[in-house]
């Protein structure tokens, strides 16, 4: 059994090194997952995430371990998880419905509690996404939690505030439509007094589908001709709005969260296959394109919307 | 009947409320026009109706009750309909007109019109009827002229724009249904003809 030991703080930053044993040659005994950019997937022995020493987890974490133990199942490996030994962070898991989830995919080795008490700094739970029936579910749910804290306690205006449920619309439309395949969607507030010193709202959304490379490579690829890639496709989706669609309509969706997010100096990075691409403001100093990290398929999709300076 | 009524085309409007037709034709229960099947369902709808008016008609595209209005919705909704209906082989005389547009609906409508080239009439919630999405400056004049006029005969056009080109671009403008023309090159209010009878 290969054990991964999961990192103190489980975010973004962890994603590359927690995804790496997936993407790690045949040879070494662990199969890459399959997709595009990944070599024939030969199963390995079975992964043990050990997430005893995590003592804090964002949405992304949450949805993270999730979609690592999807792909590790697709790529026909084992995959168990270990519980946090930090009882806050068992139920900070517990309240974004990570368990429920978990159960469909890791051998659990620990206790993990019972219930899903909800707190209020979660707007929303850990939300499978199939269907756009799903997107209304997830668009009603956030609609109905987060007017109040967009307002109040982060300042925005309220017309800004509506918009906020266009964001959700239109990330998980983008699971439905270009992943081709289920995903989920999660988000939460938080108070970032180290790195920012003001309130944020994170919505985390990761699927396990055929990518922006995949989604793109049939209509677009033969104009990049060597250099089409998982960067190329990325950049032409979220700096150009190039889309698979020809309807002069579609492309839209990304380029207007880039907008709204960017109206609250906010940050958007997605990462598909084996490249990251994010709009940074000021306040953050990840770089704008990264290349050649662990292929990990699909998309996921990071987004930060802080509270207005003058908020208190 | 007056001069002004003789030359006023006939064109029959109807009062479109999206947020119920979502929920009739959409058979759900969710108020926020989001997704692009939801989009679909709403234009279909609209195109049912159209097609029940004998004769042209004004569509009135009512966003009161909408709160959350998503790009994809609102292309597959707003603006396929503006581009089949202003296209040359157009399926009805129809026309259309949004009203009840709050800012966040504003800002979304004017995206997905601007990216085809497109223009709309509505009513803006606290401000009165403007012309949305794509227009040149002189075509938002002479919109302006019409729209304050209510009804205007060519010849006073140019003596309420003070551009050579007024004439072209109020041709633009009927072409792209956002201005009605009448007997002897009288143009109308579109939102003048549409939200009286409301």
């Amino acid at each position: 059994m290969r054990v991964i030991p999961l990192p103190a703080n489980l975010d973004e930053a962890a994603f590359d090194a927690l995804v790496a044993p997936l993407s790690e040659p045949a040879a070494a005994g662990s199969g890459p997952v399959s997709g595009v950019g990944a070599a024939e997937a030969v199963p390995g022995p079975p992964l043990l995430l050990d997430a005893a020493g995590v003592r804090w987890v964002d949405p992304y974490g949450a949805l993270s371990l999730l979609a690592f133990g999807h792909a590790a199942r697709a790529a026909g490996r084992t995959a168990r998880f270990r519980p946090p030994a930090s009882a806050d962070v068992t139920s900070y898991l517990r309240r974004m419905g990570f368990f429920r989830h978990a159960g469909d995919v890791f051998e659990l080795h620990g206790e993990v509690g019972r219930g899903e008490d909800t707190q209020s700094d979660v707007l929303l739970e850990i939300t499978a996404v199939a269907d756009h029936g799903d997107v209304h579910r997830v668009v009603d749910r956030v609609y109905e939690r987060s007017g109040a804290i967009l307002s109040t306690q982060l300042g925005y205006p309220p017309e800004l505030a509506m918009q906020f449920g266009t964001i959700f619309s239109e990330v998980c439309q983008n699971i439905i439509e270009h992943a081709q395949a289920p995903g989920w969607v999660a988000t939460q507030t938080y108070h970032w007094r180290k790195r920012l010193g003001r309130k944020v709202v994170m919505i985390a959304v990761m699927d396990l589908g055929v990518g922006f490379r995949g989604s793109l490579e049939g209509e677009h690829a033969a104009q990049y001709a060597g250099r089409w890639g998982d960067a190329a496709a990325l950049e032409a989706a979220f700096m150009h709005g190039v889309t698979r669609f020809r309807d002069p309509g579609r492309g839209q969706g990304l380029q207007q969260i880039r907008r709204l997010v960017g109206r609250v100096d906010g940050r958007v990075s997605i990462r598909s296959g084996t490249a990251r691409i994010s709009d940074v403001p000021d306040w953050a100093d990840n770089p704008p394109l990264e290349e050649g990290l662990p292929y990990f398929p699909g998309s996921q999709i990071c987004i930060v919307l802080p509270a207005r300076e003058d908020t208190p | 009947m007056s001069p002004h009524l003789e030359h006023t085309p006939q064109v029959v409007p109807f009062h479109f409320d999206l947020s119920d037709h979502v929920r009739r034709s959409v058979a759900t229960l969710y108020s926020h026009l989001v997704t692009r099947p939801t989009g679909q369902a709403l234009r279909m709808g609209i195109e049912s109706q159209i097609r029940a008016t004998d004769g042209p008609c004004v569509s009135v595209l009512d966003f009161t009750e909408v709160v959350v209005l998503d790009y994809s919705c609102a292309d597959e909704t707003v603006a396929k309909l503006v581009r089949r209906y202003c296209a040359e082989d157009r399926p009805a005389p129809a026309y259309f007109m949004a009203r009840g547009v709050a800012p966040h609906h504003r800002e979304t409508l004017e995206t997905v019109l601007i990216r085809q080239g497109m223009a709309l009439v509505a009513e803006v919630m606290g401000v009165g009827a403007r012309l949305l999405g794509y227009a040149s400056e002189l075509e938002h004049a002479v919109w302006r002229a019409v729209e304050e006029a209510g009804s205007l005969a060519a010849a006073d056009l140019d003596e309420r724009v003070a551009d050579p080109r007024a004439g072209l671009a109020a041709g633009g403008l009927v072409g792209r249904r956002v201005v009605v023309p009448g007997v002897g090159g009288r143009l109308h209010s579109l939102s003048r003809l549409a939200l009286p009878r409301l």
